[in-house]
């Protein structure tokens, strides 16, 4: 007798949506709640997934510039000096076509109250006496390029350095706080004597070599640690994993608190909707058609709260830097960076928080209308 | 305006947004694939290691040269007490 | 028109609370008449007009339906049946509440999935009939009991159905209203609907319209006239 007929089906569900539209409208202020609510948690999750997956992109490509393998040396379980020496000894390890020593470290700067990390490039562009600093020094210490630049030496003294010039803003992301200077700079500053560096970076033209150049390193010098650049990337990987994260485990506790309270708002059927639901079979609604109107009401609200919660975490994060996430990201610093991510709808993100917001809703509203409808239409009469 | 229409129309509109979203993240992703290039190209020239995206911690400012257990200096099992640790976990063993 | 065999309706079977609603009724409802059954309450006529109506299956017993066999068919079907054939009108008039008049007269055919204009029109055309045109707009907790069953009327006959099942109809209206009903019910009996009340009030059982009266006691048949 009912054969699927499609522009009789596309009416029907046409008009099934209306009645679940002007349902909806009786406790509008409600379900407007509930669907700002919702929208609410999607965006909260989207903004974290899409900042966390954008900044994990970048920085994959970003530190496939990062030295091959970098030896540092280890002293009591603790990161040490290491000495000019091994410079040598490390670069007649075959495979490896050069070893650098690197003089890094951190200073905290009182009157700013931020950490500063202070960095001897290879070449120095910079004379004697100068800076290179990045944009976020430049904002936190009010420097301009030709200002002074006062640093406090490790012997008490303050050192005043000027600014030669400041690191272009569009790469923010690696440079906000960088301070570069000169190598004897550096070494006065600190009171690193002239036979150590901080660490030794190699290259390693052949990507293969990496593993058995480690090895070796590891054999000859027992006390070292060398952090290769697969490492550095699965180190990446790791922290920015969307699974990791606490912000993550917070918004999943928010989205089942949340389900917990759909669950009982559609679970407990109210008399009056069970009411209504009898009226609708003893009028001739059919079973399949008041599950039907259960399926638009959960897909309305939940599929809305979708699509507005993934633009506004869209615009959140890529059009507006994400200002609600970098409260994070700042920490107890006073320093950070502002940078806008590349900006990615990965169908996979979209997908996944489609299937996890729209579905579980969705079925959370029809199962429990489930034995309301399927009773007897002459239910209504009796009551 | 019948009231299935009123929400059909709300969700085309969504969708057209989206769709402008995609547009933007084309566009704005050739602006910033520029700016990584430069940023990679930075890395490789001062030898950086790490993106510099807290500065609150040793092991939040360059984690992959942190020691591997500086999160729990105080204790093993000691919580996380900077709140960039909530973004930047610790990098597994 | 409407044929039942040695029909039982039994709730709660094998139970101690069993309870037998119909018990062994056969009867004929004819075509373009009125029948009214009538009996005190808990006599059974509710769950007899409910059995005649498709709204639920007997627990044996069979019912024809013209010439179609409807005690066997799936509930689909039973529910195809029932909104194609069958105009309903309640005791409370169960009007869905918060949505207007209009769209609660619409409401039966919304599964058919006809045109939407055409099913405005048609829906807009019985509310002028019944002389509630005016209020299609009210919300269904707006009108008066009078204007309900008006509405409600008019909601049973949007999908044209050649039979209408009122049960306890003026249950909530005073004598003059229930006076009204029952010059509806003659207007629709004279389009050649049938008609099956379920009434205790002797303004519908004795009023002229009335073909026949049925009436009925502890679930079965004990006097019919004329």
């Amino acid at each position: 007798m009912k054969r699927l007929h499609i522009p009789t089906w596309l009416e029907r569900q046409r008009y099934l949506l209306d009645f679940t539209l002007s349902s909806l409208g009786r406790r509008k202020g409600k379900n407007l709640a509930l669907t700002a609510l919702y929208a609410m948690v999607v965006f909260g999750l989207a903004s974290v997934l899409m900042y966390t997956q954008a900044l994990r992109g970048e920085a994959m490509r970003i530190l496939e510039g990062a030295p091959d393998v970098v030896v540092q040396r280890m002293v009591a379980g603790r990161h040490d000096l290491i000495p000019a020496d091994r410079v040598e000894r490390l670069s007649r390890i075959r495979g490896v076509q050069e070893a650098r020593g690197r003089l890094w470290g951190y200073y905290y700067d009182a009157s700013a109250k931020a950490n500063l990390t202070f960095l001897v490039p290879e070449k120095f562009w910079g004379k004697a006496g100068e800076v290179v600093i990045g944009e976020g020094v430049a904002r936190t210490r009010l420097a301009a390029p030709g200002e002074p630049f006062p640093v406090l030496a490790s012997d008490g003294s303050v050192v005043i350095l000027k600014v030669r010039e400041t690191v272009p803003s569009p790469s923010e992301l690696v440079s906000t706080d960088l301070v570069l200077l000169s190598e004897p700079d550096f070494r006065r500053l600190f009171g690193v004597p002239p036979d150590l560096y901080t660490d030794i970076a190699l290259t390693v033209p052949n990507e293969k070599e990496v593993p058995m150049v480690a090895a070796k390193i590891r054999g000859q010098m027992p006390d070292s640690r060398p952090i290769t650049r697969a490492e550095i990337a699965r180190t990446y990987e790791a922290i920015l994993d969307w699974r990791s994260g606490l912000v993550v485990l917070v918004l999943a506790a928010a989205l089942l608190s949340f389900g917990i309270v759909a669950w009982d708002k559609a679970s407990g059927l109210s008399a009056d909707e069970r009411r209504e639901i009898g009226i609708l079979k003893a009028i001739g609604w059919d079973t399949s058609e008041v599950l039907a109107v259960k399926a638009w009401e959960g897909a309305v609200i939940s599929l809305s709260a979708f699509l507005v919660g993934l633009l506004l975490a869209y615009v959140h994060v890529f059009v507006t830097s994400a200002p609600l996430l970098t409260p994070v990201l700042k920490g107890w610093s006073t320093l950070y960076p502002s940078f806008r991510l590349t900006p990615t709808l990965n169908p996979f993100l979209v997908s996944t928080l489609f299937l996890l917001t729209v579905v579980p809703y969705t079925v959370a509203t029809v199962v429990p209308a489930w034995r309301a409808a399927t009773t007897d239409p002459d239910a209504v009469m009796r009551s | 305006m019948r009231k299935s229409d009123r929400f059909l129309l709300f969700v085309a509109g969504a969708l057209a947004l989206l769709e402008v979203a995609r547009l933007h993240s084309l566009h704005r992703g050739r602006e910033r694939n520029e700016e990584v290039r430069g940023m990679a190209s930075m890395a490789r020239r001062l030898g950086l290691t790490d993106l510099s995206l807290a500065t609150d911690a040793r092991y939040a400012r360059h984690p992959s040269q942190a020691d591997r257990f500086a999160p729990f200096q105080d204790h093993p099992t000691s919580l996380e007490h900077f709140p960039s640790g909530t973004l930047i976990a610790p990098p597994p063993p | 028109m409407i044929r039942l065999q040695d029909v039982r309706r039994v709730f709660h079977q094998g139970r101690p609370d069993e309870l037998v609603a119909v018990d062994g009724v056969s009867l004929h409802i004819e075509g373009a008449k009125v029948t009214v059954l009538r009996g005190p309450s808990g006599s059974g006529k509710t769950s007899l007009l409910a059995l005649v109506g498709c709204m639920a299956r007997p627990t044996s017993g069979r019912i024809h339906v013209g010439d179609r066999e409807v005690t066997s068919l799936p509930e689909h079907f039973l529910a195809e049946v029932r909104r194609r054939t069958f105009g309903f009108v309640f005791q409370q008039f169960h009007l869905v509440r918060g949505l207007t008049a209009l769209e609660n007269v619409m409401l039966p055919a919304y599964p058919l999935g006809g045109s939407r204009k055409a099913l405005v029109i048609r829906a807009q055309g019985l509310l002028d009939r019944f002389g509630v045109g005016s209020r299609s707009r009210a919300r269904a907790d707006w009108l008066s009991g009078g204007e309900a069953q008006r509405v409600a009327i008019a909601r049973a006959l949007v999908n044209d159905p050649q039979v209408i099942v009122a049960d306890e109809p003026t249950a909530h209206l005073d004598s003059k209203l229930s006076a009204g009903f029952m010059d509806l019910v003659a207007a629709l009996r004279d389009e050649g609907r049938t008609v099956v009340i379920a009434s205790h009030d002797p303004i519908v059982h004795d009023s002229t319209v009335v073909d026949r009266v049925v009436t009925m006691r502890d679930g079965r048949i004990v006097g019919e006239e004329p």
